[in-house]
């Protein structure tokens, strides 16, 4: 991951890659973002449903028309181009096999499409299908594939064409879970061997972490947060990604070892001054009935909203004076007599919070 | 329990389904069973059918040339006055055929608006030609060939087509190796149904085409013109066009009737 992210650091020198400003005004919906991907780099397009990330990769692949802004792909410009003369594989939601072709003339659509024999097309589509691991099944059709199936034959049509850039739209929201795995870590492998630019959308954060290098948040069709996975994971800068990588985050005013939030002040760990975000995750959360003894210094009263299992701990959600969720076992669960209503102090200690600037 | 039917409902529901069968069953009970198949091999007979199968078969192949085409831009092409032009489309369907022929003569006839130059510059007259039975037939099953494959157009899901576009394919590629061959079965209906519009042409015809046997008589033309004459050979010829009918229906059974 570190050697891609560094040749996507050289993408402004060589020219390679994408860089692209896409504006696209719809009824009510406004889409404005710019991002630049280098050679080789898969960046992740997340974000809620309707944030605008699939009509940005649709932008991207020429089915959706831009209002303004451009789109350069290793130094050429697209934004003029129409769809089939961009050289972009896409692999869509419902991989949109067609129907009425079998496998491997699937596979063989775009080479043939492109202006290549009969022959060689089928000869292309044969060696992809062999490399996805389905080269038995070239005569079937796509009704009688498995979802993991049809999954790797549209990546394999999307790749045969030799594409500078290749985008997936959701590539495993239509699996279940235990394909996912298995289709997910197969896709990471074609990825790390695209040698052009790749985006991919998801609202997936697990399949965003795992396949790319690179995150880009999008919400109400802005950019709200881009970086590497891991630091985004750490350092969420919205309520959406905090919910995502499940951390509670706060913004507020830091001065000296102490944060204002609205309705409660925290001590930190560190020495802050001016906007600053604090984080910490709910296992750092501490919940009693009673005040504690011997009080820790971040401590507030709280009314439990909702008690719910989430595998072998229980996420509890607190309302004001600042929401917070914290998870604790199901024994301090019942030991506490918690449900909905009930009253707690809930405290963290200043060691478990995360301090970085707004 | 079953629930009554209300007689309100029920008696007038079973006077219509009366009414639309008694008059086929009639035809059925009144053929001449035992001269039919010497009747059907009858030199005016024959010639009537053969006429009737080639032009309904050939309107069929032009509204096919025709129809898809103008189906496809209704359904995909986002243009100025589509809706007045898909209006301009239905009204062959409520017009009577009568008038249909009328306004064919006025424009390709002799005299016609067009119909004059065509005569003058290729000396190409349609009226009392077999070709003028294939145009009147055109016109008034071209409609119902487009409203059948627009909407099957518009129930195909149209990103298929994105994803050709993303494959490389131009806009007539993925006509031809994408959205036909995904709207094929519309397609059929839309041609059987179609035909057989073509083949119960009278009023456009006769008006336009005028009546002559062995050029211009099809079959509808030979049944009016037989009941006059021989009622026996109108009846033979009415249980051929009952017959095809049926087939039609039989063809197209999957799609209409639930």
């Amino acid at each position: 991951m570190g050697r891609r992210a560094e040749r996507s650091g050289e993408k402004g020198v060589s020219g390679v890659g994408l860089a692209a400003r896409l504006g696209v005004r719809r009824d009510g919906f406004r889409l404005d973002v710019e991002f630049e991907v280098g050679a080789g780099e898969v960046v992740a397009l997340l974000g809620p449903n309707g944030a605008g990330k699939t009509t940005a990769l649709r932008a991207l692949a020429g089915l959706v028309r831009l209002d303004e802004g451009w789109i350069e792909l290793d130094g050429r410009r697209l934004e003029e181009r129409p769809a089939e003369e961009r050289p972009v594989g896409m692999v869509f939601q419902d991989y949109l096999l067609f129907p009425h072709l079998s496998v491997l003339e699937n596979v063989a659509f775009g080479p043939r499409s492109r202006g290549r024999s009969a022959g060689e097309a089928r000869k292309a589509a044969a060696e992809w299908l062999e490399r996805v691991g389905l080269a038995g099944f070239a005569r079937a059709r796509p009704r009688e594939l498995s979802g993991g199936q049809a999954q790797r034959v549209a990546l394999a049509r999307a790749l045969v064409g030799e594409p500078e850039m290749l985008l997936l739209d959701e590539p495993l929201a239509a699996l279940d879970a235990r394909t996912r795995l298995e289709v997910r870590s197969g896709l990471r492998r074609h990825l790390a061997d695209f040698p052009g630019t790749a985006v991919l959308v998801t609202h997936d954060p697990l399949d965003a972490m795992v396949l790319c290098d690179r995150l880009i948040v999008i919400e109400d069709g802005r950019i709200v947060q881009e970086g590497a996975p891991a630091e985004v994971a750490r350092r969420p800068r919205t309520d959406y990604v905090a919910r995502l990588v499940g951390l509670n985050l706060y913004r507020g005013a830091g001065h000296g070892d102490r944060v204002a939030l609205d309705g409660l002040e925290l001590s930190v760990a560190e020495s802050v001054e001016g906007p600053v975000f604090v984080s910490f995750s709910p296992a750092a959360v501490a919940l009693y009935r009673t005040r504690p003894d011997g009080s820790p210094r971040n401590l507030w009263r709280s009314v439990v909203e909702s008690v719910e299992q989430q595998g072998d701990r229980v996420r509890v959600r607190l309302g004001g004076p600042v929401r917070a969720m914290a998870d604790i076992t199901p024994a301090a669960v019942a030991e506490l007599a918690l449900g909905p209503g009930t009253e707690v102090w809930a405290s963290v200690k200043a060691t478990e919070t995360h301090i970085y600037p707004a | 329990m079953r629930k009554r039917v209300p007689w309100m409902l029920a008696l007038p529901a079973a006077a219509g389904f009366a009414f639309l069968v008694l008059p086929l069953a009639g035809l059925l009970v009144r053929a001449p069973w035992s001269t039919l198949p010497a009747r059907l091999a009858e030199p005016q007979v024959l010639q009537a059918l053969r006429l009737s199968l080639g032009t309904a078969t050939a309107a069929t192949a032009v509204c096919l040339l025709l129809g898809v085409p103008l189906a496809w831009v209704l359904a995909r092409v986002e243009f100025r006055g589509r809706r007045l032009v898909r209006a301009l489309i239905t009204v062959p369907l409520v017009l009577p055929p009568v008038v249909g022929g009328v306004a064919l003569l006025l424009v390709l006839g002799r005299n016609g608006l067009i119909g004059r130059h065509l005569d003058t510059w290729f000396g190409l007259t349609f009226p009392f030609t077999t070709a003028g039975v294939v145009l009147a037939q055109i016109f008034v099953a071209l409609p119902f060939l487009v409203i059948s494959v627009e909407g099957a157009l518009r129930a195909s899901d149209p990103r298929y087509e994105e994803a050709a576009a993303t494959l490389g394919a131009s806009r007539w590629t993925v006509f031809r190796r994408v959205t036909l061959p995904l709207i094929a079965p519309g397609v059929l209906a839309g041609a059987v149904l179609c035909w057989a519009r073509a083949l119960g042409e009278f009023g456009a015809t006769i008006t336009f085409a005028g009546n002559f046997p062995g050029r211009t008589q099809t079959m509808p033309l030979a049944v009016y013109l037989a009941l006059e004459t021989d009622p026996d050979a109108a009846l033979v010829l009415s249980l051929v066009l009952l017959a095809v009918s049926l087939a039609v229906l039989a063809a197209l059974r999957d799609r209409w009737i639930p």
